[in-house]
């Protein structure tokens, strides 16, 4: 059963082809990564999934349901969260409150409460829940968000580049995140560069070239790929 | 006992994370204040009274744009056209209904209903049309100015409404004031020290109603709203509703000026929804610290009586200094007076400045 699945979903910006008749899905349960050189056409993609893009032909669907049309919001209230490439808090407001605004929907009083000491916990960012987000450090604000992400209790996660500017341990602590929301039953759907991480976190990997799927595979089937190698070289021009 | 337990915690979201000001300190400044507003009538001649009721009447336009811009983030520049919406609806109403059975009042709800309803109308096509930043500014402000402009043009006496002219350039006059129906006589609320009181109290429930509201569920998305708005969407919010949701609210409190000061001085022209009309209510709360509703209600009362100090002591730039005390105050002080001078003393208040410059 596919949790997300894009059937010939297509998009240009006047005449450029940036995603082109791209068949694609994402199984329940899977952490899936996509990659691909600059300009391969995963941001496009990317928001396209999340409706802040209209496709020019093609179908998405989730869980079973056409969502192409539905609205950015209204597809996050069906069970899809998003985390962005530049975290995307609220800095002027305390950690504790970025939590709260994303956990009002579903959650109050006691309860609410409890949800937000829970998820401080996961995150390492208990001893500075009365920090205003602005003021964590970069890593941190990255986790803050993931947090704010995952709070809405996600079938499926959305990860734009979600280790951009982290160090090698504060990269290695996310995956050990996704892994763990992964066992709760989380599918993952990431775009990102870091093969390290890519390696540590993803059951099945899709590269992107020229808005097209150029290949798809477990990762050592990737790497192993001489065309995948040649394209992050520039050689190939499929 | 539910009922017991909804009325405390609407009364816990008097404080909290968008409201300056908390605890016992806080609240026994409030009542101290309070108090003094209430006894000023003791120590004064009830016609400067009535006259001072003036600045209360304007309070209500300004904690309104304080929710939109200050809270919501978006700035309208056009509250003006709430403001005379509302003001030539009283207008028309009382003077076609009279002002016996408390119709007065009646004419007040109605028009402040109006001048929502407007909103709601204009709201929908720039919220749910995606006008965001300045070009919100640009089509408010030019609502206000066609308005004016309409309103200008409207001398003639094809241009009546029942028996209400509407009177062009000159200004509609000769509405009743609010009168409360009273067995052995009307009172009649002239600007005295009754139509203080009725003011002040009204003042007092806005304000309180206003803390409970942006400390509520909808006031933590409105902030959110206000610092991210993609991120706001992308947690399952429909950000236009809240952003049309402040619109309206403020807007209607913008109505609810512009009656107040109708049916005070039985008069409404054309100019209060002229430019200079519908600048002053950004330099208010801008001056006075707009992410604040206490800050914006005190700022506007100073900023409004040192405005009213200039007019009649014989200056004609009194204008002219209202525009350099708003660039003075974006420039050196963005988070308006009151917050910048109070960082000087309190850990907090640096803490707020300087997340509000970051």
């Amino acid at each position: 059963m596919a949790i997300l699945r894009t059937e010939k979903l297509d998009k240009w910006f006047g005449g450029l082809h940036v995603t082109d008749e791209v068949d694609f899905t994402v199984e329940t349960g899977e952490v899936h990564c996509l990659i691909g050189p600059n300009g391969a056409g995963k941001s496009t993609f990317f928001k396209l999934v999340l409706g802040e893009h209209a496709p020019s032909g093609g179908a998405i669907l989730y869980d079973g349901e056409n969502i192409t049309r539905a609205k950015p919001f209204e597809r996050i209230r069906r069970g899809i969260s998003v985390k962005f490439q530049v975290p995307g808090i609220f800095q002027a407001l305390k950690v504790r409150q970025n939590l709260q605004i994303a956990l009002q929907h579903h959650l109050q009083g006691a309860t609410l409460n409890e949800e937000i000491d829970r998820l401080l916990e996961f995150l390492k960012l208990k001893d500075a829940q009365d920090q205003l987000a602005g003021s964590l450090s970069h890593g941190q604000k990255q986790w803050l968000e993931i947090g704010m992400a995952i709070a809405l209790k996600p079938k499926l996660l959305l990860l734009d580049e979600p280790t951009a500017g982290m160090t090698p341990d504060e990269t290695f602590a996310t995956g050990e995140m996704v892994q763990a929301l992964n066992a709760q039953g989380v599918s993952v759907l990431a775009v990102e560069h870091d093969m390290a991480f890519v390696r540590q976190i993803a059951q099945k990997v899709t590269v992107l070239h020229f808005g097209k799927v150029f290949a798809q595979g477990t990762i050592d089937e990737i790497v192993a790929d001489e065309r995948v190698a040649a394209i992050y070289l520039g050689e190939v021009h499929a | 006992m539910s009922s017991r337990n909804s009325v405390s915690s609407a009364l816990r979201l008097l404080e909290g994370p968008q409201t300056l000001g908390k605890g016992p300190g806080f609240w026994a400044g409030f009542a101290v204040v309070l108090a003094l507003a209430c006894a000023y009538p003791l120590f004064a001649d009830g016609y400067d009274v009535g006259n001072n009721v003036y600045f209360f009447n304007w309070a209500f336009m300004a904690l309104g744009l304080g929710l939109i811009w200050g809270y919501g983030g978006a700035l309208s520049f056009g509250q003006t056209a709430f403001f005379g919406v509302a003001g030539y609806a009283y207008g028309v109403l009382t003077i076609n209904l009279g002002d016996a059975y408390g119709l007065t009042f009646f004419s007040l709800v109605a028009a402040v209903a109006i001048s929502a309803l407007f909103a709601a109308v204009l709201g929908y096509f720039l919220f749910f049309g995606r006008i965001s930043g300045v070009f919100l500014g640009i089509v408010t402000l030019s609502v206000t100015l066609v308005l004016e402009r309409f309103m200008s043009q409207t001398a003639g006496p094809e241009w009546a409404i029942g028996s209400a002219r509407l009177n062009g350039f000159n200004g509609m006059g000769g509405m009743p004031s609010l009168t409360i129906p009273w067995p052995g006589g009307d009172i009649v609320l002239f600007p005295d020290v009754a139509l203080y009181y009725l003011t002040l109290a009204i003042l007092v429930v806005v304000y309180l109603a206003l803390r409970m509201l942006v400390n509520s569920r909808f006031g933590n998305v409105l902030v959110a709203i206000r610092e991210n708005p993609q991120r706001a969407e992308m947690l399952g919010y429909d950000i236009r509703r809240y952003q049309l949701g402040a619109f309206v609210i403020g807007s209607g409190l913008a109505g609810l000026s512009g009656v107040l000061y109708t049916a005070w001085g039985n008069y409404i022209t054309p100019s209060s929804m002229g430019m200079s009309a519908a600048a002053l209510p950004v330099v208010w709360v801008a001056v006075g610290g707009r992410s604040d509703l206490t800050t914006t209600l005190f700022g506007t009362l100073l900023v409004l009586a040192g405005f009213q100090y200039l007019t009649i002591y014989g200056s004609q730039y009194a204008l002219v200094v209202m525009g350099v005390l708003l660039v003075v105050t974006i420039l050196a002080a963005p988070s308006g007076i009151f917050i910048t001078l109070g960082a000087l003393f309190s850990k907090g208040l640096r803490r707020r400045l300087k997340r509000e410059r970051a």
